[in-house]
């Protein structure tokens, strides 16, 4: 067979090839030209008839060209394979623009997340969480805590009272969490050192004042405890809760009756910006915090020795921290569960508040 | 309290100004609400000559006016009071300066075609009183050009300090300058008190008529006639004093009780002595007993109210407020001036009972100072002869003072333990003699109070007092060591899992709700609440009167209000208490979801209406979550009255119960007026068993190398066979090869027969130390058909 023969044949199939537009079409190529009678197989059975000279020379000639047949379909094959999935992936086109499946989006309340805060500052300093009931006994509300029967505090119209038991025993709900500092001092021996977070109750509603809101109570007792650990143990909480790098605080003398020397505790700040507070520095002061010595006779009423043992206590609104720090302007809605409220003041669940990576972000 | 700077001044030798004082005041505990300064507030208005005050050219009623300001020429102004008249003095705002009223700063207006360059000021303007009908006409020898304030008397700071109730000494200009002096403030002016001689006998007798147990109401009551006075207004100066601390100046013989209260902390009575019959004495009230008083208003009294009586009934409630009946007048004569010593606590609920909110009252509450009840009596008695005149009697007394002597004993070093500062022993003496401490010396010093500091008891009283007036500011912080380099944990094992639990709601798109824990009580009730016990006695609102016995009905409530304003989608979630009674600590921890709505709607078709299914996910997501392992109790049908008895289960260990969930009973949708469909769920967190420790190391990693195999099966049951039974039978089979079982298709209807259900299984195999063979399986399976058969009474669907 003449190489011009050969080299036409070759052409002829490598076109049908090209030709080929699906798989049905190249299988027939293939079959025209590699099947049993095909073309090229026609040539390969030919060696059989040739001397050895001439089976020397065409077969290598025909192999390759068996080869390279075989190699083009492969080629067009994957051709082919290729623009059947482009056109296949054409065809699925989506619109990505559509909003994906709606997912609820869950929100932690500010109080939860202020606490998490204020947690995670006092377990630095040493303090332990302590906890105690909404509903309180008298003795531990007020008479342990140095508040006298007559004492106004102790009037219907500040504090609510739990209708008489049925053993006659008639309860409040807190008007503060210092009932937790009878309650842990009641059960422990110094050294104590505890927070005490939590709702309490008064009987007072208007537009700054909500009839249920949060404390949270810091209770220090132990050998040589005085008022300027008191004022450290507040800087260093103001100064990481509010995120500044330094805080100044300002003491006044106050009165309550549970703790003698009492101080009320301003912190220095700017408001010159409505609707805007920056701590640390400034011309105007915030009040921030009620505390004290521990009075010497509730200690004693609390079962710990005041010869031996002095301690500090402190409090303020957790509301009123998270309204500081957040810019909330009003404590009502707190507790109103608007949606759109939760929503707007909420925090994701996963921005658990640490000292490591930050309160706030 | 009030006080203006230059009262304080009778009694302070001092030079600071208003803003020293105050700021001096509320670093020693006596807290300055306001300054009042009208003279600082008017500094821009100056005094002016009205050189002419002609007819405004196209105005009947406005003046053209031409104005002397003290510097440049001559001003025009327009003026619309009919008092403006050439050749006055009146108080002058130049354009610029900001009109009190208005708060507004004044601009040059043109007025009816004329330029007004300035303005001539009202009182109301400058708020200094309601007078509009004309300008103010200062005194015609007022200097023009100075300040305004000068010629309206108004450079005298008034200070106001809210006193804390352990401190009634402080209820005094007296005793705040005594303050001031041991802050270091000036030196304090000598307050004793010259007695007046009496020359007759009083006529009107005094008397305590108390039984021994209640005697403490009014231990020491004096008194004292003055004949033939003369009441008329009080001298000047008084009334201006008095005006300036908001009081209103009435007569003298009043005027002298209000001045000595507010100058000493000395509440005092003038009675007209001849409205009174016989003797004058200090008694308990009559049940019933009524008393119109000082106020116009007529009080109903009890037994437990202290009143001052004569022959005729209650003359005045004691400590608190005079009777009308027999106050002075302008026609009074003879007057009977009254100082006694009433108990606080008992003044105090007389005050709060009735309502009544006085001078003397803040007072007498406070404590006033036993010892000063004589004395104030002898002042008042100089002040009333000397504006009205008159005649004093002997002084009559009944009672004496109460007992107030007392020796603290005192380390100096307790200063230093207590105060955190350091002060010395000369120090700590001078501030205690200047409070009027009297101090004895020794290792320990001997301290002892003076009568009008009843707040003082023990060493921490006296290392406050020294603290307080040596500086709270010079306490130095002291760091505290921690006993570990490294924070210990804060929480407890409780506390713990109520953040975990919050945290794992809100991520399953739950948001957290803070609700009262008070509700109504036609909600409570709804919840198996309501009863007496867990009634507020004096709530809120009326309609918040019930502790809640469950946490749902706040988050209904919620829900409510949330799909009033159009959303309908909710899912809401609180932790708070639940109450179980009305006792301290009677209360539970509960972890509460509610979910309502049909889901949010979307092209994806992906929502589904809230369901006992899900509500049964966040509770398993809840207890599971608290736990920190996989909760394998089952869940019983059915749960309380509120949720829907076929759509709700209970999940409980036990007596315990852990959680319950379902949808909520449409009568409880119909009573909170919530669009369902709604589920809910309620987690118990304390009823949650604690982890068992068993050390921080995992259970040993050992995957079985042997192939799992899975098996279907699907039986028609009779549609009342719980699913559980279904897969418990099959479980039961070989609980160690058997890994799990997932229910993967629940079918009834159309080819299965009418009260039937399809439900198919799929089983998973998990051989541990083979690989399973056929046969074996086989096994396996003709035995979980055989069990679910026996248990269930179904078949194999074929």
């Amino acid at each position: 067979m003449q190489m011009s023969m050969i080299d036409a044949l070759e052409r002829n199939i490598l076109s049908a090839i090209a030709e080929a537009s699906d798989d049905a079409a190249l299988e027939s190529v293939r079959v025209a030209a590699l099947g049993k009678k095909g073309s090229v197989s026609d040539l390969l059975k030919s060696l059989g008839g040739m001397s050895p000279e001439e089976r020397k020379v065409n077969g290598p000639l025909f192999n390759t060209l068996r080869d390279r047949i075989g190699e083009a379909i492969a080629a067009r094959k994957s051709e082919i394979q290729a623009a059947a999935l482009n056109a296949r992936l054409a065809g699925e086109r989506i619109d990505v623009t559509l909003p994906p499946r709606p997912e609820p989006q869950g929100t932690i309340h500010p109080v939860s997340q202020v606490l998490d805060e204020v947690t995670a500052i006092f377990a630095d300093l040493g303090f332990a969480v302590a906890e105690g009931p909404d509903i309180e006994f008298d003795d531990y509300n007020f008479t342990k805590l140095n508040i006298p029967p007559d004492h106004p505090a102790r009037q219907m119209h500040d504090t609510f009272y739990v209708a008489p038991q049925a053993d006659g025993s008639r309860h409040v709900l807190r008007t503060h969490t210092s009932p937790v500092q009878v309650r842990t001092m009641l059960k422990q021996q110094p050294p104590i050192r505890i927070v005490a977070p939590g709702r309490t109750y008064r009987v007072d509603s208007d537009a700054t004042h909500s009839p249920m809101f949060h404390q949270y109570e810091g209770l220090v007792v132990d050998e040589g405890v005085s008022l300027g650990h008191l004022k450290w143990v507040l800087e260093e909480f103001y100064k990481a809760f509010f995120e500044v790098n330094r805080v100044e605080l300002r003491a006044r003398p106050s009165y309550f009756p549970f703790t003698e020397p009492s101080v009320e505790w301003d912190l220095r700040c700017d408001r010159s910006v409505p609707g805007k507070i920056v701590f640390g520095t400034g011309n105007d002061w915030l009040e921030l915090a009620g505390s004290g010595m521990v009075h010497p006779r509730v200690l004693s009423m609390c079962g710990i020795d005041p010869e031996k043992y002095s301690g500090f206590a402190f409090g303020g609104g957790l509301d009123r921290l998270a309204m500081l720090k957040y810019g909330i302007p009003d404590i009502r809605p707190f507790f109103e569960s608007d949606l759109r409220w939760l929503k707007h003041f909420g925090f994701a669940a996963l921005d658990v508040p640490t000292l490591d990576g930050g309160l706030s972000r | 309290m009030k006080f203006s700077l230059s009262w304080l001044r009778d009694h302070l030798d001092t030079d600071a100004g208003a803003a020293l004082v105050a700021e001096t005041l509320t670093s020693i505990g006596l807290e300055v609400e306001s300054i009042e300064d009208a003279g600082a507030r008017l500094k821009d208005f100056v005094i002016a000559h009205v050189i002419s005050a002609e007819k405004h050219p196209n105005a009947d009623k406005l003046k053209l006016c031409m104005v002397d300001a003290g510097s440049g020429p001559p001003i025009q102004v327009v003026c619309g009071a009919p008092n403006a008249h050439t050749g006055m003095k009146a108080v002058f705002a130049r354009p610029g300066v900001v009109i009190p009223a208005s708060g507004e700063a004044l601009k040059i207006g043109t007025i009816r075609g004329i330029e007004s360059r300035g303005m001539l000021c009202s009182a109301r303007e400058l708020m200094l009183g309601e007078d509009h009908t004309g300008i103010i006409e200062l005194a015609a020898d007022a200097e023009v050009g100075a300040p305004a304030a000068q010629a309206l008397g108004l450079t005298d700071p008034v200070i106001d300090v809210a006193i804390t109730p352990n401190r009634g000494d402080a209820a005094s200009v007296f005793g705040i300058a005594r303050d001031l002096a041991a802050a270091g403030l000036g030196t304090l002016k000598d307050g004793s008190i010259e007695p007046v001689a009496g020359t007759f006998e009083s006529p009107v007798k005094v008397a305590l008529d108390f039984a021994p147990d209640t005697a403490s109401a009014c231990p020491l009551f004096a008194g004292r006639f003055i004949r033939n006075v003369k009441n008329g207004p009080s001298p000047q100066w008084v009334q201006d004093r008095l005006k300036a601390i908001g009081l209103r100046p009435i007569s003298a013989l009043v005027d002298v009780t209000n001045l000595v209260s507010h100058d000493r902390g000395r509440p005092l009575h003038v009675f007209d002595a001849d409205k009174l019959n016989g003797k004058v004495r200090a008694r308990l009230a009559k049940d019933g007993e009524t008393l119109l008083a000082l106020d116009g208003k007529t009080y109903t009294l009890d037994s437990g109210m202290t009143v001052i009586a004569d022959d005729a009934g209650a003359r005045g409630i004691a400590g608190v407020m005079g009777g009308e009946e027999t106050g002075c007048t302008e026609f009074t004569t003879n007057v009977f001036v009254e100082s006694a010593f009433f108990d606080p606590a008992r003044t105090a609920a007389t005050g709060r009972k009735l309502g009544i909110l006085s001078d003397a009252r803040y007072r007498f509450e406070r404590g006033v100072d036993p010892e000063f009840v004589v004395p104030g009596l002898e002042l008042a008695t100089r002040l009333i002869v000397e504006w009205c005149g008159g005649e004093p009697s002997e002084i009559v007394v009944a009672g004496q003072p109460p007992e107030w002597k007392r020796e603290i004993a005192f380390h100096p070093s307790a200063v230093k333990a207590l105060g955190g500062v350091e002060v010395s022993r000369p120090e700590i003496s001078r501030i205690l003699g200047s409070l009027g401490f009297a101090v004895r010396e020794g290792t320990r010093l001997a301290v002892s109070p003076p009568s009008w500091r009843w707040d003082i008891e023990g060493e921490a009283d006296i290392v406050e007092e020294i603290v307080r007036i040596h500086g709270l500011d010079k306490v130095p912080s002291a760091p505290m060591t921690r006993a570990e380099a490294v924070a210990r944990p804060a929480l407890t094992a409780s506390q713990r899992r109520t953040r975990l639990v919050r945290r794992i709601l809100a991520s399953r798109g739950f948001n957290e709700t803070v609700n009262f824990t008070f509700v109504p009580r036609a909600h409570a009730r709804l919840f198996g609440g309501g009863d007496e016990a867990r009634q507020l006695e004096n709530p809120i609102a009326s309609d918040l009167d019930a502790m809640r016995p469950s946490v749902l009905p706040s988050l209904l409530a919620a829900a409510q209000r949330n799909q009033a304003r159009g959303f309908h989608d909710l899912m809401l979630f609180e932790i708070g208490a639940q109450f179980e009674s009305g006792a301290p600590g009677a209360q539970a921890n509960v972890a509460a979801g509610l979910r309502t709505g049909a889901g949010a709607r979307s092209w994806t078709k992906s929502a589904h209406a809230a369901d006992a299914f899900d509500a049964k996910a966040d509770m398993l997501a809840a207890v599971e979550g608290a736990m920190g392992s996989p909760m394998t109790a089952p869940v019983k049908a059915g749960a309380a009255s509120w949720y829907h008895p076929g759509r709700s289960g209970t999940l409980a260990l036990g007596p315990k119960i852990l959680g319950r969930f379902g949808e909520l009973h449409p009568s409880i949708l119909e009573a909170f007026d919530i669009r369902g469909p709604a589920s809910a769920f309620e987690v118990f967190l304390d009823a949650i068993p604690e982890p068992k420790s068993k050390g921080k190391s995992r259970a040993a990693f050992a995957p079985s190398p042997y192939p799992a195999v899975e098996r279907d099966f699907a039986f028609v049951v009779d549609a009342k066979v719980a699913a559980d039974d279904v897969l418990k039978a099959a479980k039961s089979v070989d609980r160690a090869l058997i890994e799990r079982i997932d229910v993967f298709d629940l079918y009834e209807g159309k080819g299965v027969p009418e009260g039937k259900k399809s439900l198919a299984i799929s089983v998973r195999l998990a051989p541990k130390d083979r690989t399973l063979t056929d046969t074996e399986i086989e096994a396996v399976a003709k035995g979980i058909v055989a069990a679910v058969i026996k248990a269930t009474g179904g078949i194999l669907r074929s």
